[in-house]
């Protein structure tokens, strides 16, 4: 039965598939995930035992491994929110745009969150991290709007290359004012650019708490617009045509991924790539319905970064590369391969 | 009957009339870039810290001995002006050498990767390998012709589309720009101030030394590109049209390319990739000269006297100074945003 199943489902290539092979794939990426989660927590340039893994857990940092994994807790914790909120945003905008190219670094998304915490902290001296968030998300808000508005001008709407290029070039506009308030501020520009790299070195329990309430609405939001995104998916005429409001839909979808993508900027800095690869390799094992691209895409995209985390601190021991890096260097082939892939007429 | 039509005299008559007009407007356009590029430079020599009069500006340009001057405007201001002149030139040829070449004002050297591929080395020679001066010149060229081939080559399938090319380039310039934000991450604090000049693009510390690379390159490969003007003219009808008309799509493309991206790689080694006056040149240059003839020589005129200005804007106005490459950096930024809002608008496939 199983088999006959799956044969069905690969013969139409972007068709349904049936429920038992995305539950599989559900609880194998779980799965995945939780074991990366442990590595995140064992791996490091410190080495450390099981027992100290479960003691650390329990709240005990009586010796220099436990403290070590005590400190490592949060980072891991973080990585897989920022990993679940980035994979998140990216299905979502990738739907609301209908753009295989959509994706928080490429829209300009990530940008305009950095432009407005560059300037919050130059001249309105900002630094809580409530402050961030607020601050980033509304950068990112602004950003996410004006690209999208940029891009759809003119005839054809938003087509992929037109939204690709709008995000680009605001992208590079937004990144110029970026290092002309940092650059002549000696003081400040330390904090800036270590915030630009985008890491999860410095997490703590208190920044993870206060992204807290910002992630749940996030993913509340966009969860929920999964079946009208699938309605999107037909054609503006079609979902009209079914009775769905689709600017009001996009309008509310692309509000969870600006917050979700805004309180992941605010605390772990622009990490690019993530919600353009997840989304795309989400597809090719769940197929193309949202109720379950959503979800699972969270959960790659969770593990997406908690890999690469390790991963950085794998390749530069004693040292480490930060999460933004990593998964620019991961990413950037997979975007090349898209496009390379697409006939230049649907790009 | 010849009341209806025009005799074929006439025809080639106003023909030749209209070509005549453009033709002026050309010469006009260049000389009045060429007096400003001139004005702009002698104001950059006269004026700073100390400011001094046109005569004794003379006087040391022709080689006298001015107390004081000597050394302000002979060792500190020439050197910077005529380095400003050149890189200027340098990115205006060579960018409007790419967007002329793949019909597309998006295609410049430093959207498409090329630029973030000489930074990338750049910063790795300074602060990995603790080198200076003319062997970090050496890395961001290489890199930079290096970079060309990989997109060239991943973009080049069945008729490489420059709208691909285009995207590819995005790409790249994302992941060697990751690459140069690690770099940063291990460099010291003398290092990280080094490379963060350089990669915003400066004129600061101008000598003989870092100009005459990049001046012999612009005198080496400039021609050539200029050399090939008909053929580039020919490639904006498209490709096709182009070889019709008997250019030579494959072996133009290697030579103009190669070219180009020697212009910018000399350039960039000498000041670092000064933003956006590789990709804004051409598209004022069209703007003032209009749609006919070559852009090169417009193009490569604007350049410099972006970044001359730029220079002396960044020196003199605000009383923090800052590195031309920001003062670029900012004006540009709008005026890029502003041409995609007018493409997409137009209804242009970009």
């Amino acid at each position: 039965m199983t088999r006959a199943a799956t044969e069905n489902a690969r013969g139409v290539v972007v068709g349904r598939r049936p429920a038992r092979v995305r539950l599989l794939w559900f609880g194998i990426a779980v799965a995945v995930v939780a074991l990366l989660a442990f590595a995140s927590v064992v791996i490091g340039s410190r080495d450390v035992s099981i027992a100290d893994v479960v003691a650390a857990i329990g709240g005990s940092v009586d010796n220099t491994s436990e403290a070590a994994v005590a400190k490592r807790l949060p980072r891991t914790v973080l990585a897989l929110v920022v990993g679940l909120a980035l994979g998140l945003a990216g299905a979502v905008m990738q739907g609301v745009t209908r753009n295989p190219l959509a994706d928080p670094g490429i829209l300009g998304v990530n940008m305009g969150a950095s432009l407005a915490i560059v300037v919050g902290i130059a001249w309105f001296g900002l630094s809580t991290a409530t402050g961030y968030l607020w601050v980033a998300t509304v950068g990112a808000g602004v950003a996410a709007v004006f690209v999208y508005a940029i891009g759809s001008l003119g005839r054809g709407g938003a087509t992929p290359l037109k939204l690709a290029l709008a995000g680009a070039a605001t992208s590079a506009a937004l990144a110029s004012f970026v290092t002309a308030i940092s650059l002549p501020r000696g003081d400040i520009s330390g904090t800036v650019r270590s915030w630009l790299i985008g890491g999860v070195g410095g997490a703590g329990w208190t920044s993870i708490g206060q992204m807290a309430p910002f992630l749940a609405v996030g993913v509340l939001v966009s969860l929920l617009s999964a079946r009208r995104l699938n309605s999107l998916a037909l054609g503006d005429e079609l979902a009209t045509g079914l009775g769905e409001r689709v600017a009001v839909t996009r309008a509310v979808a692309a509000l969870g991924a600006v917050l979700l993508c805004g309180a992941a900027t605010a605390i772990a800095g622009p990490i690019a790539f993530v919600g353009l690869v997840v989304p795309h390799a989400c597809r090719l094992l769940v197929g193309v319905d949202h109720r379950w691209l959503l979800p699972f895409s969270g959960v790659v995209g969770a593990g997406l970064v908690v890999a690469s985390d390790v991963l950085g601190r794998i390749v530069a021991r004693p040292g480490e590369v930060d999460v933004g890096i990593i998964t620019a260097i991961l990413g950037a082939p997979v975007f090349i391969a898209i496009v390379r892939r697409r006939k230049v007429s649907s790009l | 009957m010849t009341a209806t039509a025009p005799s074929l005299d006439a025809v080639i008559a106003s023909v030749s009339r209209s070509k005549a007009v453009r033709a002026r407007r050309r010469v006009v356009v260049i000389s009045i870039l060429a007096v400003l590029i001139m004005a702009v430079a002698a104001i950059s020599l006269m004026i700073g810290n100390t400011v001094y009069s046109v005569t004794d500006v003379a006087r040391v340009v022709l080689g006298q001995d001015v107390d004081g001057a000597s050394f302000t405007v002979g060792r500190l201001r020439l050197p910077r002006m005529v380095l400003a002149i050149v890189v200027g030139l340098s990115f205006g040829i060579a960018g409007v050498t790419f967007q002329t070449m793949l019909r597309n004002p998006l295609a410049s050297p430093d959207i498409i990767g090329i630029s973030a591929g000489a930074s990338a080395a750049a910063a790795f020679a300074i602060v990995v390998l603790g080198l200076s001066g003319t062997a970090v010149s050496v890395f961001a060229i290489t890199a930079g012709l290096l970079v060309t081939l990989v997109i060239y080559v991943l973009s080049h399938q069945a008729g490489s589309a420059g709208t691909r090319l285009i995207l590819i380039g995005i790409g790249i310039a994302a992941m060697l720009e990751a690459a140069t934000q690690y770099v940063l991450s291990q460099a010291g604090q003398w290092e990280l101030q080094a490379v963060l000049r350089w990669l915003t693009g400066s004129l600061n510390g101008a000598s003989w030394e870092q100009t005459l690379p990049a001046l012999i390159a612009l005198l080496v490969l400039g021609p050539v590109l200029l050399s090939r003007r008909h053929d580039l003219d020919a490639m904006r009808l498209g490709e096709d049209a182009a070889s019709a008309l008997g250019v030579r799509i494959e072996r133009t493309r290697l030579v103009v390319v190669i070219a180009a991206v020697g212009l910018i790689a000399f350039a960039t080694a000498a000041t670092g990739p000064i933003a956006f006056v590789a990709f804004l040149a051409g598209p004022i240059a069209a703007r003032i000269v209009g749609p006919h003839g070559s852009l090169l020589v417009p193009a490569a005129l604007v350049g410099a006297l972006l970044v001359l200005s730029g220079d002396v804007v960044g020196q003199n106005v605000l009383n923090l100074r800052y590195p031309v490459g920001i003062v670029t950096g900012v004006l540009g930024a709008p005026y890029l945003v502003y041409l995609i809002i007018r493409t997409n608008r137009s209804g242009e496939s970009l």
